[in-house]
C-alpha cells in the first residue's frame, strides 16, 4: 500500500463548496453524538433511579469490581483518544504515514481495552454474578466477600442482581460502541491507506474521531458510577 | 411509477434514470421520498385492514369474527403499525422529503446517502414487526407495558426490536433534516423567509433527535429483559414497571408531536394557498411549532395519572399539559384569521385543511379534558381516549396528509388528481370518521374501558354505529386510493403551479428535474406574498 499517491475529494453536487460540505458534514456529527448522549441518558437515568431507592446494593455491587482494572481502562481510553487527535492533526499536516500510525495505536488501545472487559466479565461469570434471573452466586460467599469491605453487613439484598444488570448493561452497550469505533478506524485507516484523506479532506477522520472521543468521554462517567461507588 | 414519467418531454426526477434498480439504489431526496410514499400507504393499508378487523369484532358482543387472544394481537398491530409505520413517517420522510430542500432551495438533503440508509431502517424494522407474526405474535398493544411485555414471549422481542430500527430511520432523518435547514438554504433564503412546513418539520427534527433515543434504549432493554431477564422494569427481580412508563412516554408524548408537528406545516400551506392571501401571523406560527415542542418533552406525566405518580407530580404535569394548548390554540387563531375575507379556493385539498381545523380542534379539546387529573380519573383508560387520540391522529396528521398528497401531487408527478375523485373521498372520510369515533367518546364517557374483547349489552349501539363509520373510512381511503391510480394513469397534465402558489417549489417545472432547479434559485421574498 502507498500513501504517496494522493486521491483528491471531489465536494458532492449539492454542496457549493468543500468548506461547505465539511461544516454541514460536522454538524451532522455533533447531532449524532446528542442522540448517542440521549440514548445512554436512559441508563443513566435509571441508574439514578435505582441507586436512590436501593444505594446498598450499588455498593455491595461495586465491591466485585476491581478498581485498579477499571483505572487501567480508564488510561487507557484516555491515551487512546490523544492518538486519535494526533491521528486528525497529522492527517490536517498531511502525514498520513504518521497519521496511520496514530489510527493503529488508537485500534490497539481499543483492543486491550476490550481485553481487560473480557477478563472482568469472565471473572464476574465465573462466579454466577449475572444480570437479573441469571444470577446463579453463591450468597454465603458474596456476605463474605461484601463483608470484608462492610464488615456490619449482616445479609445480601435480594436484588442485588439489578447492580450486574446495569454493569453489564451499560458496559455491554459501551463495549459495543468501542468495537464499532475500532471497525470505523480502520477503515478510515485503510482508506488513507489508498491514498484517502489530507490537508484538504479530513472530514471522515475528524467525524469517526469525535465518535471516539464520546466512547471516551462515556468511559468516564461509567468508570465511577460502576466502580468507584462508597 | 415510470409510467407517468413517459408522457413528459424533457428530463425530470423520474426519467433521469430507469429501473427498479436505479429506485433502490438513488440518492435523490424525491425519490427516496416517493420510496416513502409507496412504503407507508402499503403499510396504511394493513394497519387499515387491522382497524377494520376490531370495528367488525366489536359490531356485537361476544365472538363476533375472531376470539379474544386474536383480537388483542389485532389492535397491539393495528397501533403498532399504524404508529411506526405510517404517522411517524407518514409526512416528514414522504411529503418532507420530497419537498423540504426544494422549498429552500436546495439541490438535496445534506447527507443523501444516510437519507436512503433511514428508509432502510424503516424497511428492515418493518421486516423485523411483521416477522414477529410467525413466532406467536405480540398481544401488549403498541405500548409494550411491563412486566406483560417481559413474559418471554419471541414476538414482542421482535416487534420491539422492529420498532428500535425503525427509531433509527426517524432519528436520521430528524438529524438530516435540521443540517440541511441550516446549511443548504438558497441566497436570501434566510430563517424568516422559510415556508412554514419547513418550520414544521424543524421542530419536528428536534423532537425526533431529541426523544427518539430515549424510545431507542427503552425497547432494547424491553429486548434485553425478554432474553437475558435483566429486571430493570420486572417487580419479581426487583425492578419497577412504571419506571418503564416513564422512559416509554418520555418519548412516546413528544412522538404525539412528530405525529402532528408535520400536519401543522401542511396546513399552514394550504390554508395560505388556498386562501390566495399571506398568511396571518407567520411567525407567531413558526415559534409556537417550536414553542409546542420544547413543552412536549415535560408533559409525559399525564399518561400516568392513575401509575401511582405522586400528586404534585400529577399537578404539576396537568399545568405543563394545559400549556400545550396556548401554541396550538395559536396556530388555529391564526389559520382562522387568514381565512378571514380571503379569497377561498374550495378545492379538494383546502376542503382536508378545513376538516383538519374542525377535527384537531375537537381532539386538541379533549386532550385538555384529559389532562385535568381529576376527570382523568373517570376517563383513563376508556373509549374517550381513543376517540380523543384517533381525533388528533386521524382526524389531524392523515386528513392533513391526504390534502397534502392532493396539493402536492401535481408537483410529484405532473399530473391533476381529479377534482371530483378528491371531493368524494373527503366526503366519506370526513363524514365516516365523525361517525366512527364521535359515539366512542360517549362510549368512554359511560366507562367503556379500551382494548377489552367484549362490552355490555347497553354499549352495543354505538359500537354499532361506531363500525359503519369505519367502513366509510375504508371506503373513503379506496376512493384516495383510485384517484392517485387515475391521476397517474389519466390525469390532467399540470402546469409548474395549477394552484397559483407562492412558494419555492412552484416555480421550478412539474415534475422537478433531476437537481431540483435549473439554476439555484435567489430567494427576495418571503414565502406566502399574495396579497
Ligand atoms: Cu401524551
Amino acid at each position: 500500500m502507498s500513501t504517496a499517491k494522493t486521491r483528491t475529494h471531489h465536494h458532492a453536487h449539492h454542496y457549493e463548496s468543500a468548506t461547505h460540505e465539511y461544516d454541514t458534514s460536522k454538524q451532522g456529527m455533533w447531532l449524532f453524538l446528542v442522540t448517542e448522549i440521549l440514548m445512554f441518558g436512559g441508563l443513566f437515568v435509571g441508574y439514578a433511579y435505582f441507586h436512590h431507592i436501593f444505594p446498598e446494593i450499588f455498593k455491595i455491587g461495586s465491591t466485585f469490581t476491581d478498581w485498579r482494572l477499571g483505572a487501567a481502562n480508564t488510561v487507557v481510553l484516555l491515551f487512546s483518544s490523544l492518538t486519535m487527535a494526533l491521528g486528525i492533526y497529522y492527517t490536517q499536516m498531511n502525514d498520513r504515514s504518521k497519521a496511520r500510525l496514530m489510527l493503529l495505536i488508537t485500534i490497539l488501545c481499543g483492543a486491550v481495552f476490550m481485553v481487560i472487559k473480557y477478563f472482568e466479565y469472565s471473572h464476574k461469570i465465573h462466579l454466577g454474578l449475572m444480570p437479573g434471573s441469571w444470577y446463579t452466586a453463591d450468597a454465603q460467599a458474596v456476605l463474605e466477600h461484601a463483608k470484608e469491605k462492610f464488615p456490619g453487613l449482616t445479609e445480601i439484598p435480594s436484588n442485588l442482581p439489578l447492580y450486574f444488570s446495569f454493569y453489564y448493561m451499560m458496559t455491554g452497550l459501551h463495549g459495543i460502541h468501542v468495537m464499532i469505533g475500532m471497525g470505523l478506524i480502520f477503515w478510515i485507516w485503510l482508506r488513507m491507506g489508498r491514498g484517502w484523506y489530507g490537508k484538504d479532506h479530513y472530514t471522515g477522520v475528524e467525524g469517526v474521531g469525535l465518535f471516539w472521543h464520546l466512547i471516551d468521554l462515556i468511559w468516564i462517567y461509567l468508570f465511577p458510577l460502576l466502580y468507584l461507588v462508597t | 411509477m415510470a409510467h407517468a414519467a413517459t408522457h413528459h418531454e424533457g428530463t425530470n426526477y423520474l426519467n433521469h434514470e430507469r429501473g427498479l434498480w436505479s429506485w433502490l439504489t438513488t440518492l435523490d431526496h424525491k425519490r427516496i421520498g416517493i420510496l416513502y410514499f409507496i412504503t407507508v400507504f402499503f403499510f396504511f393499508f394493513i394497519g387499515g385492514i387491522f382497524a377494520l378487523l376490531i370495528r367488525t369484532e366489536l359490531f356485537k358482543t361476544g365472538v363476533t369474527v375472531m376470539g379474544p387472544e386474536t383480537y388483542n394481537q389485532v389492535f397491539t398491530y393495528h397501533g403498532a403499525v399504524m404508529v411506526f409505520l405510517v404517522i411517524i413517517p407518514g409526512i416528514p420522510a414522504f411529503l418532507g422529503n420530497f419537498f423540504l430542500p426544494i422549498q429552500i432551495g436546495a439541490k438535496d438533503v445534506a447527507f443523501p446517502r444516510l437519507n436512503l440508509m433511514s428508509w432502510y431502517c424503516l424497511i428492515l424494522g418493518a421486516v423485523f414487526a411483521v416477522s414477529s407474526l410467525f413466532v406467536g405474535g405480540a398481544d401488549t398493544g403498541w405500548t409494550f407495558y411491563t412486566p406483560y411485555s417481559i413474559s418471554l414471549k419471541p414476538g414482542v422481542v421482535l416487534m420491539v426490536v422492529g420498532a428500535f430500527i425503525a427509531g433509527f430511520s426517524s432519528i436520521l432523518t430528524g438529524l438530516n433534516f435540521i443540517a440541511t435547514v441550516h446549511k443548504l438554504r438558497a441566497p436570501g433564503m434566510t430563517m424568516n423567509r422559510i415556508p412554514l412546513f419547513i418550520w414544521a418539520l424543524y421542530s419536528t427534527s428536534i423532537i425526533q433527535i431529541l426523544a427518539t433515543p430515549v424510545l431507542a434504549i427503552t425497547l432494547l432493554l424491553i429486548a434485553a429483559e425478554n432474553i437475558f431477564q435483566i429486571g430493570f422494569f420486572d417487580p419479581a427481580l426487583g425492578g419497577d414497571p412504571v419506571l418503564f412508563q416513564h422512559f416509554f412516554w418520555f418519548y412516546s408524548h413528544p412522538a404525539v408531536y412528530i405525529m402532528i408537528l408535520p400536519a401543522f406545516g401542511v396546513i399552514s400551506e394550504l390554508i395560505a394557498a388556498f386562501s390566495r392571501k399571506t398568511i396571518f401571523g407567520y411567525t407567531a406560527i413558526a415559534y409556537s411549532s417550536l414553542a409546542i415542542a420544547a413543552v412536549s418533552f415535560f408533559v409525559w406525566g399525564h399518561h400516568m395519572f392513575v401509575s401511582g405518580q405522586s400528586e404534585v407530580a400529577g399537578v404539576l404535569f396537568s399545568v405543563l399539559t394545559m400549556l400545550v394548548g396556548v401554541p396550538t390554540a395559536i396556530k388555529l387563531f391564526n389559520w382562522i384569521a387568514t381565512l378571514y375575507k380571503a379569497s377561498i379556493n374550495l378545492a379538494s385539498p383546502m376542503l382536508f385543511a378545513l376538516g383538519f381545523l374542525f377535527l384537531f380542534t375537537i381532539g386538541g379539546v379533549t386532550g385538555i379534558f384529559l389532562a385535568t387529573t381529576a376527570l382523568d380519573v373517570h376517563l383513563h383508560d376508556t373509549y374517550f381516549v381513543v376517540a380523543h387520540f384517533h381525533y388528533v391522529m386521524v382526524g389531524g396528521t392523515l386528513m392533513a396528509l391526504v390534502g397534502g398528497l392532493y396539493y402536492w401531487f401535481p408537483k410529484m408527478f405532473g399530473r391533476m388528481v381529479n377534482e371530483t375523485l378528491g371531493r368524494v373521498s373527503f366526503f366519506f372520510i370526513f363524514a365516516g370518521f365523525n361517525v366512527t369515533f364521535f359515539p366512542q367518546f360517549v362510549l368512554g364517557a359511560k366507562g367503556m374501558p379500551r382494548r377489552y374483547f367484549d362490552y355490555l349489552p347497553e354499549f352495543e349501539h354505538l359500537n354499532q354505529i361506531s363500525t359503519i363509520g369505519s367502513y366509510m373510512i375504508g371506503i373513503g381511503f379506496v376512493v384516495v386510493f383510485i384517484a392517485v391510480i387515475h391521476a397517474l394513469l389519466k390525469g390532467e397534465k399540470a402546469g409548474d403551479n395549477p394552484w397559483g402558489a407562492k412558494t419555492l417549489e412552484w416555480t421550478t417545472s412539474s415534475p422537478p428535474p433531476h437537481e431540483n432547479f435549473l439554476k439555484t434559485p435567489i430567494v427576495t421574498a418571503g414565502p406566502y406574498e399574495y396579497r
